[in-house]
C-alpha cells in the first residue's frame, strides 16, 4: 500500500515537472502564438495589443499556475490556432492515436514473443541464423521509411488500402482498423525485432544455468526446460521493456501519423508546436508524459506479480 | 549480400501482408468507390490547416487560407483569371477625377448563403467593419484610407477616401457579410460554394451554392483535405484519394506519370532579400556583387529543375503593365566584376565576405535555392552559410524581429495591385523588413498612389521597381512554377495571377 502511494506520488511529481519544462521551453524558443497569428501582417503595436488581449504578457509562472488550476479542474483551455476549446480540437484526435498505438503494442508482442522463444529453441538453426541477419536490418528501419515501403507496397501496388484515404471510426469501425492496421505494422516492426533478439537472447543466457543442467538431468527435452523452466527467469526483462516500448510507440506515432495522413495527436502536436498553441500543445504533452510514467510504473508491478523476488513487503 | 537481404525483406514483408490482409481487400473497394458515389465531390490535398479565424476582413497571414476563403466570399469586385477586376456583388462602379470617391451599383438579386438578398445595408457594414471606420482600427490594412461609406439610395453605395488612390478599386474585393454577422458565428458569404463544416486537421467541406448569380459552380462538393507531408500528398494522388492537389514542385511532380500536369506560376517574388539596414548588405556595392555572382538562370536549373520565370525586381510578369522585363538581366551574371565590387567594398580572399541565409526549413523550394546560391557565391570567395529554422522561428526573428543578414522567401500579392507588391519597401513602412530606404523610392511610390492618370501611374511604379533593382535592394530569383496535378477525369481548373484556388470551374468529366 505505501509502495502504491510512493509510486503514485512520483508520477504525479514527474507529470508536474514536465508540464512546467515544456511550459518553460516554449519562453525560450523563439516566436510565441501572436507570430503565426500576425504573420507578415506583424506590427510592434499589434503584437503587443494582441499579446495584451492573450494574457501573455504576464508572468510565465503566474500563467503556468493559472494554466494549472484549469487544467486540474478540467478547463484545459481555448486553442490559439483553432479558437475552440482544446477538448473540443483533440477530440476525435485521441482516439486515433490510441488504436495506432495498441494496435502496434498488440503486434509487437504478437510477432516477438513466439517468434523469440521459436528462435531460443531452435539456436543455431537455419531459421534462427536468417532471422538474427534480419533482425539487424529490421531494428534498424525507422517507422517512417516503413510506413513509405508500405504505403508503396500495399497500397499502389497491392491495392490494399488506400494510402491518404483515413477512414474515420464513425463511418466505418472495421475500415478504421483497416487502415490502421498499416501504420501500426510499420511502428511494430522495428520494436518487434528489439523485442525477439531480447527474448531470445535471454533465453539463450538462462540455458546456461545450474538449473537448467538439473533439470535436463530429470530427464527433460529442450522444449521442456524452455517452457516449464527458463521462460519464466527469461521472461522479465522483457516484460519491463515490452511495457516500455507502449510509451515509446505513443512518442514514436508521431512521425507516422505524418507519413499516413492520421488525424492523431501527434500531429496535432506536431502542428501546435509550429503555431505555438500552448495550451493544446501542454495537453497532449501531459498525455504522453502519462502514458511514460504509467506504463513504467505498470511494468514494476507486473515484473513482481511475476517474480516474487522482487515482491516488496 | 544486399540482394539476398532485400530479396528476404520482401519476403517477410509479402508474408505479414498475408497475415494482415486477410479483410482489408473489402476495405479498399470500399473507400476506392466513396469518391464516385458522391458524383460531383471533388477532393483536393491542402498543404496546411487554415488560420483559426475564418473572417474574411481578417487579414490573414496564411496564403492557404485565402485562397479557400476565395470560393466562399465575394466582394464588390473581384478577380478574374487575366488579373482584371470584374464586378461582381457591384454591378458596376465610377470613380470621380480625384480618384477619392468610389460609386457603386448594386447587383440585382445577388443573394448570401442563408437566402437573404444582398442589400446596401449589408455592404455598408461589411466595408465599415472591414476599414474599422467605429472603431478606428481597420482590420484590413489596404482599406485604411478610407473615410466614410455611405448608401445614397436602396441600390448605391458611396466610398470616399481620405486621399485620392488610383489602386482602390482593388481593394474592394473585400468580402461582404451579412449586416450585423460575425464571422465567428457562421460563415455566409455570396459566393459559388458555402461553407459546410470544417474538422481540425482533417478537412475543410464546402457545397455549391444554387443561388448563386453568376456562373454556377460545377461541383457538388469540394473537400478541401489537410495532408502536411509531401511525400504523402504525392502518395495520396497516386492512390486516388484525393483528385487534385496544388502548389507541388517539379521533383514531386515527377514521381506521378499518368495524372494531368498544369504548370501555372505561383505568383510570387523570391528573392534573397538582403537586410539593407545592417552590415554587410547595408554597402550597396556589397549587394551588387551578390547580384552579379548569382546565376538565375542556374538557379532555376538546378533547384527547380528549369521550372521558373527570372525576375529582376519586386514584380512578377502577370501583372502584365506594371512588370518591366528589362530589369530581369539588369545584371548579367559576372563573376570578374562580382569579385572587383567585393574587393572594392573591402573583401579579399584574406577577409572573405561571411554571412548567413535563413530559410524556413519546410520550404523546399526555398531551401534548395539557397543550396544553390551558396555553392554559387563560393565561386567568388564568398562563404555563405544556410540557417534553416522553422516557421515561427523564422517569422519571429527574421521577418518581425528584422535580424537577419539575409534570407530566402517569396513575397505574394494579397490584392492586384502594385501596392501589394512595392508598398512595402517605403522607408517606414511596417512590412519593410529589409529596412530599405530611399527618398527616391518613397516619393515614386508617393506620386504612383497620388495620380489619377493610368500610364503616368504605371510609369511611377516600374520607377520603383527599377531603383530596387539598380539598388540592389535583394538578389531576385525567379516566379517559381506552380504545378497543379489532378487525376485523369478531373478537369476544368484555371491559374490566377494570384494565390487563390478557384474550385468552381473544377469538374469530373465522364
Amino acid at each position: 500500500m505505501r509502495y502504491i502511494l510512493k509510486k503514485t506520488g512520483v508520477l504525479l511529481i514527474t507529470l508536474l515537472l514536465i508540464s512546467l519544462l515544456a511550459f518553460l521551453a516554449f519562453q525560450i524558443v523563439p516566436g510565441d502564438p501572436t507570430t503565426k497569428l500576425l504573420g507578415s501582417e506583424y506590427s510592434p503595436e499589434r503584437a503587443a495589443a494582441l499579446r495584451e488581449e492573450m494574457g501573455l504578457n504576464r508572468n510565465v509562472l503566474v500563467r503556468y499556475v493559472d494554466w494549472l488550476t484549469g487544467f486540474v479542474t478540467g478547463d484545459l483551455g481555448v486553442s490559439y490556432s483553432y479558437g475552440m476549446g482544446v477538448r473540443q480540437v483533440m477530440e476525435g484526435k485521441g482516439v486515433v492515436t490510441a488504436a495506432l498505438s495498441l494496435m502496434a503494442w498488440l503486434l509487437v508482442i504478437a510477432i516477438s514473443i513466439p517468434l523469440g522463444i521459436t528462435l531460443a529453441r531452435w539456436q543455431g538453426g537455419r531459421l534462427d541464423r536468417a532471422c538474427v541477419a534480419m533482425n539487424q536490418v529490421f531494428m534498424a528501419i525507422p517507422p517512417f521509411f516503413l510506413g513509405i515501403l508500405f504505403t508503396y507496397i500495399f497500397g499502389l501496388v497491392l491495392h490494399l488500402f488506400v494510402p491518404g484515404g483515413f477512414i474515420s471510426p464513425q463511418s466505418s469501425f472495421w475500415g478504421f482498423l483497416g487502415y490502421l492496421a498499416f501504420p501500426a505494422l510499420a511502428i511494430a516492426i522495428p520494436k518487434a525485432a528489439m523485442v525477439t533478439k531480447l527474448l531470445r537472447s535471454s533465453i539463450i543466457n538462462q540455458m546456461g544455468e545450474n538449473y537448467v543442467r538439473t533439470a535436463y538431468s530429470r530427464g527433460n527435452s529442450r522444449w521442456g526446460v524452455i517452457r516449464g523452466h527458463v521462460l519464466r527467469n527469461a521472461i522479465l526483462p522483457v516484460v519491463t521493456f515490452v511495457a516500455m516500448t507502449l510509451a515509446d510507440i505513443v512518442a514514436g506515432s508521431i512521425i507516422v501519423e505524418q507519413v499516413f495522413a492520421l488525424p492523431g495527436l501527434g500531429r496535432l502536436l506536431l502542428a501546435s508546436i509550429g503555431n505555438r498553441d500552448y495550451p493544446v500543445v501542454q495537453c497532449i504533452v501531459v498525455i504522453i508524459a502519462f502514458v511514460v510514467v504509467f506504463m513504467n510504473y505498470l511494468a514494476d508491478v507486473v515484473t513482481q506479480y511475476i517474480d516474487p523476488r522482487v515482491r516488496l513487503a | 549480400m544486399t540482394k539476398r537481404i532485400l530479396t528476404l525483406a520482401l519476403a517477410v514483408i509479402m508474408t505479414a501482408a498475408l497475415f494482415i490482409g486477410g479483410g482489408q481487400s473489402a476495405l479498399a473497394a470500399e473507400t476506392g468507390s466513396t469518391g464516385d458515389a458522391a458524383g460531383g465531390e471533388i477532393t483536393v490535398g491542402i498543404a496546411s490547416d487554415l488560420d483559426s479565424s475564418l473572417d474574411p476582413h481578417v487579414s490573414s497571414s496564411l496564403a492557404g487560407t485565402r485562397e479557400v476563403l476565395f470560393n466562399i466570399y465575394e466582394g464588390l469586385m473581384k478577380p478574374d483569371t487575366q488579373g482584371n477586376l470584374i464586378p461582381a456583388v457591384a454591378e458596376d462602379y465610377t470613380v470621380n477625377d480625384t480618384a477619392d470617391e468610389y460609386t457603386f451599383t448594386l447587383r440585382e438579386g445577388v443573394r448570401f448563403h442563408d437566402g437573404s438578398e444582398v442589400t446596401v445595408g449589408d455592404v455598408v457594414y461589411s466595408l465599415t467593419r472591414a476599414a474599422g471606420l467605429e472603431t478606428g482600427e481597420p482590420l484590413m490594412a489596404t482599406l485604411a484610407g478610407v473615410a466614410s461609406v455611405e448608401a445614397t439610395d436602396d441600390k448605391t453605395v458611396v466610398v470616399t477616401l481620405s486621399a485620392p488612390d488610383a489602386e482602390f478599386i482593388a481593394y474592394m474585393t473585400a468580402a461582404i457579410i451579412p449586416d450585423g454577422s460575425d464571422p465567428a458565428d457562421g460563415i455566409v458569404g455570396t459566393g459559388p460554394f458555402k461553407y459546410v463544416s470544417r474538422s481540425v486537421q482533417e478537412n475543410i467541406v464546402i457545397e455549391k451554392f444554387d443561388e448563386y448569380w453568376g456562373e454556377p459552380a460545377k461541383a457538388d462538393r469540394v473537400v478541401f483535405k489537410i495532408i502536411e507531408d509531401g511525400q504523402t500528398m504525392v502518395m495520396s494522388l497516386r492512390s486516388g484519394a484525393i483528385d487534385m492537389a496544388a502548389h507541388l514542385d517539379a521533383s514531386q511532380v515527377a514521381e506521378l506519370s499518368g495524372l494531368n500536369v498544369l504548370e501555372g506560376s505561383m505568383n510570387l517574388v523570391q528573392a534573397m532579400y538582403l537586410n539593407n539596414a545592417r552590415s554587410p548588405f547595408d554597402d550597396p556595392l556589397v549587394r551588387q556583387a551578390l547580384c552579379y555572382a548569382i546565376d538565375k538562370q542556374m538557379v532555376i536549373d538546378l533547384a527547380g529543375e528549369g521550372h521558373g520565370t527570372p525576375l529582376g525586381s519586386s514584380m512578377y510578369p502577370a501583372f502584365g503593365k506594371y512588370f518591366d522585363d528589362s530589369l530581369t538581366d539588369y545584371y548579367e551574371n559576372d563573376l570578374d566584376k562580382a569579385r572587383d565590387l567585393l574587393a572594392e567594398a573591402g573583401y579579399g580572399p584574406d577577409d572573405p565576405l561571411k554571412f548567413t541565409i535563413a530559410v524556413v526549413s519546410a520550404y523546399t523550394p526555398h531551401v534548395n535555392t539557397a543550396q544553390v546560391i551558396v555553392e554559387l557565391l563560393r565561386q567568388v570567395g564568398v562563404e555563405a552559410e544556410i540557417k534553416q529554422m522553422e516557421n515561427a522561428a523564422w517569422y519571429s526573428e527574421a521577418y518581425q524581429g528584422r535580424d537577419f543578414d539575409a534570407t530566402i522567401t517569396g513575397m505574394d500579392a494579397s490584392t492586384l495591385t502594385a501596392s501589394a507588391l512595392l508598398g512595402r519597401f517605403v522607408s517606414d513602412s511596417p512590412k519593410n523588413f529589409i529596412g530599405f530606404e530611399n527618398a527616391d523610392y518613397d516619393a515614386a511610390y508617393a506620386a504612383a498612389l497620388a495620380t489619377t492618370d493610368e500610364a503616368e501611374q504605371t510609369a511611377k511604379f516600374k520607377e520603383c521597381e527599377t531603383i530596387l533593382t539598380e539598388n540592389a535592394a535583394n538578389v531576385y530569383i525567379q516566379d517559381l512554377a506552380d504545378f497543379v496535378v489532378t487525376q485523369p477525369d478531373v478537369e476544368g481548373y484555371a491559374f490566377y495571377p494570384l494565390y487563390v484556388m478557384d474550385m468552381s470551374t473544377v469538374y469530373r468529366a465522364g
